[in-house]
């Protein structure tokens, strides 16, 4: 554990405090001629929860995407941290190392063995030492419950397992935030609820996240604050309870009388 | 008639058929001219121990560097091919085109004889080197497009996962992409390979020294001077015990490759 610390520590400086972890101001994207995201102003605080919900096509997975820019903005500036992701001098490996980002479809290395697949980009990225990068990569998977997994290959487990394999993945990066882009939407249903409970754990440690769902019950119980995104724009946010339950929108309305 | 009979009565006649064919090819054919013309054993015993020893060795070597060269070539142009410099993907698109539009028996030719000409240049190791390295180029055109396809296979969460947890797209090539395209295109290179195995046997037009000749030259020769055509039957055998345990092995590859998907 010290050693541990001592050594990823440092590359990670935290921000000072009051900063932003991520900022976006007045982001827009196109593809094509589709306008996804339409001048979206977004942030999320340090140590904060946010779900974003809202209907299919309505912008959320590009907004998430483009927060780590796995998504090219057209217009609009990103910041994490304090530092603009959109500038061409940022490094923007550095930058994803420090952000955790869980996919939909898992995305498992499948020809890596879990604990390869946990140890990869702590040895390419962040130049990791095989056993630091190792006992890494176990306290992680132990935190998801699969400690015995280890040796497993991901074709061997159940959706369930990858997802939580894929976030300890992303937490073996140590990162300052994660992201996720709907991480329970390709799951069945009995399998769901592990998942979730994983993601309950790390915000009661105080982790940041950025949760693009449709789990309307795990945004009110785990999130700080709720946006709700229809047709490229922010519609309506703020405190789960009110959102949730005391809609302000028309389309807010709507859209929460179909899911809830 | 019961369905069942009537499928058996058309069973037969199938098996009837083949039977009849077998049989008028035996008739048909000159026992006596077919024992003395390919199965003679004293040419046979005189083949020994250079078919082995210098013809099916060479045609191995020759596989195994043409190959190991066309793949290293090929992953080069597949690169190029996709790489976001347009000259790169111009460069890679013409040489791809062009030697998979050539005859590679032409391209031996070119190498063994007008290269050495227009550049003043003798390529290493003879003959056989100018061939070699035409076959290389050859093969390396075929693969280059097959390793491609491969890359392109591996879906695009792959390269997403990798870049999101930091990794550069250098080491995401080489420990993401690359291996899962190995393991699709794995069918496809086999087929690569027992090409080149077959191929080896253009070289002859590029003029074998004694020592260098591979299997399909080292029969004509001894064709030529036994006039008797054992050889030929020899040297069909020897590609055979080369190719069909090799597509064995792959075939085994492949299964145990499946674990890990």
């Amino acid at each position: 554990m010290i050693a541990v610390a001592g050594s990823t520590g440092a590359a990670s400086a935290a921000p000072p405090a009051g900063v932003p972890a991520i900022e976006v101001r007045q982001l827009c994207k196109t593809f094509g001629t589709n306008e996804v995201l339409k001048g979206i102003d977004f942030h999320v605080d340090q140590g904060e929860v946010v779900c974003v919900i809202g209907p299919s096509g309505s912008g959320k997975s590009t907004l998430l995407r483009c927060v780590n820019r796995l998504e090219e903005p057209t217009t609009g500036t990103i910041i994490v941290e304090g530092v603009d992701i959109t500038d061409s001098e940022t490094d923007l490996d550095k930058v994803r190392t420090r952000i955790g980002m869980v996919f939909q479809q898992f995305n498992l290395f499948p020809h890596l063995s879990v604990l390869q697949n946990l140890t990869l980009a702590q040895r390419r990225a962040k130049r990791r030492g095989k056993k630091e990068a190792e006992e890494v990569a176990r306290r992680n998977l132990a935190k998801v419950g699969l400690a015995e997994k280890v040796d497993a290959f991901p074709a061997q487990l159940s959706g369930g397992q990858q997802q939580r394999v894929a976030i300890a993945r992303a937490l073996s990066m140590d990162p300052d935030m994660m992201l996720f882009d709907e991480p329970t939407s390709a799951l069945d249903p009995e399998l769901v609820g592990d998942v979730l409970e994983v993601m309950k754990q790390l915000a009661r440690e105080g982790m940041t996240m950025m949760v693009v769902t449709h789990e309307m019950g795990f945004a009110r119980e785990v999130g700080d604050r709720v946006v709700f995104m229809d047709g490229g724009v922010v519609v309506e946010q703020g405190k789960p309870e009110d959102v949730l339950g005391n809609p302000q929108h028309e389309r807010t309305k709507g859209f929460l009388s179909k899911v809830l | 008639m019961k369905r069942s009979t009537r499928r058996r009565l058309i069973q037969g006649a199938l098996y009837a058929v083949f039977a009849v064919i077998v049989l008028a090819i035996i008739v048909a054919a000159d026992w006596q001219a077919i024992r003395t013309n390919f199965f003679d054993l004293e040419v046979a015993a005189a083949a020994f121990p250079e078919i082995i020893t210098v013809a099916a060795k060479n045609t191995v070597l020759y596989t195994a560097i043409a190959f190991a060269g066309g793949l290293l070539l090929g992953l080069i142009f597949a690169l190029m091919k996709l790489s976001p410099v347009l000259p790169y993907r111009w460069l890679a698109t013409a040489y791809i085109e062009l030697f998979r539009g050539l005859p590679a028996l032409l391209v031996i030719f070119a190498f063994a004889f007008a290269v050495p000409i227009a550049f003043q240049w003798r390529p290493p190791g003879g003959s056989a080197g100018a061939g070699l390295i035409a076959l290389i180029i050859v093969s390396s055109a075929y693969i280059a497009e097959t390793i491609r396809a491969g890359i392109e296979a591996v879906p695009k969460g792959q390269v997403e996962a990798a870049r999101s947890l930091g990794m550069n797209p250098a080491w995401t090539m080489v420990s993401v992409v690359l291996p899962q395209a190995f393991r699709i295109i794995t069918p496809p290179l086999t087929n690569e390979l027992v090409i080149l195995i077959k191929d080896t046997s253009l070289l002859f037009i590029a003029g074998m020294a004694l020592g260098d000749r591979e299997l399909t030259t080292f029969a004509r020769d001894s064709l030529t001077s036994q006039a008797n055509a054992t050889p030929l039957v020899l040297a069909a055998l020897m590609y055979l015990v080369i190719t069909l345990p090799l597509t064995q092995l792959v075939a085994k590859l492949e299964r145990h490759n499946k674990r890990g998907r």
